[in-house]
């Protein structure tokens, strides 16, 4: 069986600066996957390499189809959500268009979709007026995840959902994916700072470092592993 | 009560409120009042469809799109053709239209997008550069002399009580609301609408969730194209039709989007709509504003309003939590 994502040798730079060095991994359908490490190793770069949105080199597969040089806007057409650094959320909107934005691709009725995201989001329900700008952090998030969750998509790629959020929320959130996950058989590529919970979600993880894949395998294998231990798990 | 409260909480809102049960008691009392109010609200309604031209295209592109007037007048002469070659009024306004919204994305897609990553000032040469050559060809093509379209409306004049209202006025009116309704109900209730609010507002998350951010662009500036050739049509009976017919309207029109505060679509027509009345009793009751005193005044007023609300009438300092 071949993966549903599946990156070889994958270069990305910015102007001069080459950010991605030949990085390779995959991404089977229905997988969590995690991408490790620390700032500047090029996690953000790679979900960015697979959405289109930085230039990039190498090959790039998606559902068996080359991605090439197809723009961010295909990509998601394709079936790839990615909810980038910041969220994406459109703040001077409300919740409710935020949501309807993910769908806009989509003919049809989204009625069904709106119900789907309101079972695993409830509190939306009410505040679907609510200029999105104003939600807090953890909301943000979510609404950003609902929003993804309505294209349909695939894959799911989430950059850093942890970032600024209470240990609580950050739980709260894994914890919605792990059930999108589960229940929807949504496959979801993961980029987090925050390995403990990552590798405690994914069945498997990529370790960056510097732009390369230093290390990668089964979340419980790198769990062990001495040196994720030391520098990513603090103990 | 509710709506008592909510003006409170909203002192401009209280104010226009206000400026509207004056305009009803002065023409209550007066005819001649009511007369320069209903021509003053059709004038503004012309300007306040190209100020949301203008303010469209500020969202989308963040520049004022200096041709935008002259964009106007072109589609204008394009109607005027079409009755040239025999097609009647209503049927030229139609296709006139269209051909507007194909000339704005066209403009959008071969002299803007080039230039519109490069910088904001590399845009703003490239309007007017398009205003001199619009102007350039027009004149050209149709020389500069004054010429007539048939009249849309009609000559007759309704009496209601004492008070007489040329159909001219009720349809410029009619005419430019209505348009102005349509865009409106466009972008607040269609999935088209909504995806190019958020190309304008976010296009590198638009993109992300699968729009075509460009074809967004292009599109809005079909529509402002389409806005303005409603302006530009409206105006022609009044002003008729020559190649610097909307240059003050423009000018107007400019000022009408600043005092709605520039990002509003609201502000820009009610910006448009007060300041066309404004004028009008200005110009009946104040003997020494005659013509050549209009503009300044406008300006005058607009500076004077942004002196107490710097974003202007509507514009709101965005809440955000970061």
């Amino acid at each position: 069986m071949t993966a549903l994502l599946e990156l070889k040798s994958v270069n990305a730079r910015y102007g001069q600066l080459r950010v991605l060095h030949d990085v390779s991994l995959a991404v089977e359908e229905g997988q969590i996957v995690a991408v490790l490490g620390a700032n500047g190793a090029g996690k953000t770069t790679t979900l960015r390499a697979i959405s289109g949105t930085v230039r990039r080199e190498g090959e790039l597969r998606f559902a068996g189809r080359p991605l090439g040089r197809s723009g961010p806007e295909t990509v998601a057409r394709l079936g790839i959500a990615h909810v980038p650094e910041g969220r994406g959320t459109f703040s001077e909107l409300t919740v409710w268009e935020n949501l309807r934005l993910g769908a806009t691709t989509r003919h049809g009725s989204s009625d069904d979709d709106f119900a789907r995201v309101l079972r695993y989001f409830p509190w939306i329900e009410d505040r679907r007026g609510q200029q999105a700008g104003t939600l807090s952090g953890g909301e943000q998030q979510m609404l950003a995840l609902a929003r993804a969750f309505m294209q349909r998509p695939r894959l799911l790629l989430l950059d850093e959902p942890s970032l600024g959020l209470a240990p609580l929320l950050v739980t709260e959130i894994f914890r919605i994916v792990k059930e999108l996950n589960e229940q929807e058989g949504l496959t979801v590529l993961v980029v987090e700072q925050n390995a403990h919970i990552a590798l405690q979600v994914a069945s498997h993880a990529y370790v960056l470092e510097v732009g390369r894949v230093a290390l990668s395998g089964p979340s419980a294998e790198l769990q062990e592993h001495e040196s994720i231990r030391r520098s990513y798990l603090g103990y | 009560m509710e709506i008592a409260r909510r003006l409170a909480q909203r002192p401009v809102l209280l104010v226009l409120a206000g400026g509207c049960v004056f305009l009803v008691v002065g023409s209550l009392d007066s005819s001649i009042f009511a007369q320069q109010t209903v021509a003053g609200l059709a004038q503004g309604a012309i300007f306040g469809s190209l100020a949301l031209a203008l303010v469209l295209i500020y969202r989308a592109t963040e520049v004022i799109n200096f041709a935008q007037g002259e964009m106007a007048m072109a589609t204008t002469y394009v109607a005027f053709q079409l009755t040239k070659w025999g097609l009647s009024y209503w049927a030229a306004f139609a296709i006139t239209l269209v051909v507007a919204f194909v000339f704005g994305t066209v403009v959008q897609l071969v002299f803007i997008r080039p230039v519109q990553q490069k910088s904001v000032i590399a845009v703003v040469i490239v309007t007017i550069g398009l205003f001199i050559l619009i102007d350039g060809l027009v004149t050209w093509r149709f020389s500069a002399q004054l010429q007539f379209m048939p009249a849309p409306f009609g000559n007759s004049v309704y009496h209601v009580g004492s008070v007489a209202v040329s159909r001219q006025a009720l349809g410029t009116l009619l005419v430019s609301v209505l348009s102005v309704i349509l865009l409106g109900v466009l972008f607040r209730f269609t999935k088209l609408g909504l995806s190019m609010r958020a190309a304008a507002l976010r296009p590198a998350a638009a993109r992300l969730v699968g729009i075509r951010v460009d074809w967004m662009l292009a599109i809005g500036w079909g529509l402002a194209a389409v806005l303005g050739a409603v302006a530009g049509l409206m105006t022609e009976p009044t002003q008729f039709l020559q190649p610097t017919m909307m240059q003050s309207i423009l000018l107007y029109a400019f000022a009408a989007a600043v005092l709605g505060g520039l990002e509003s679509p609201v502000g820009a027509v009610v910006g448009g709509l007060a300041l066309g009345v404004f004028l009008n009793l200005i110009g009946q009751y104040v003997g020494f504003v005659g013509a050549a005193l209009q503009l300044p005044l406008a300006f005058a007023v607009l500076l004077g309003v942004l002196l107490v609300k710097p974003n202007g009438l509507f514009g709101r300092a965005l809440v955000r939590r970061v």
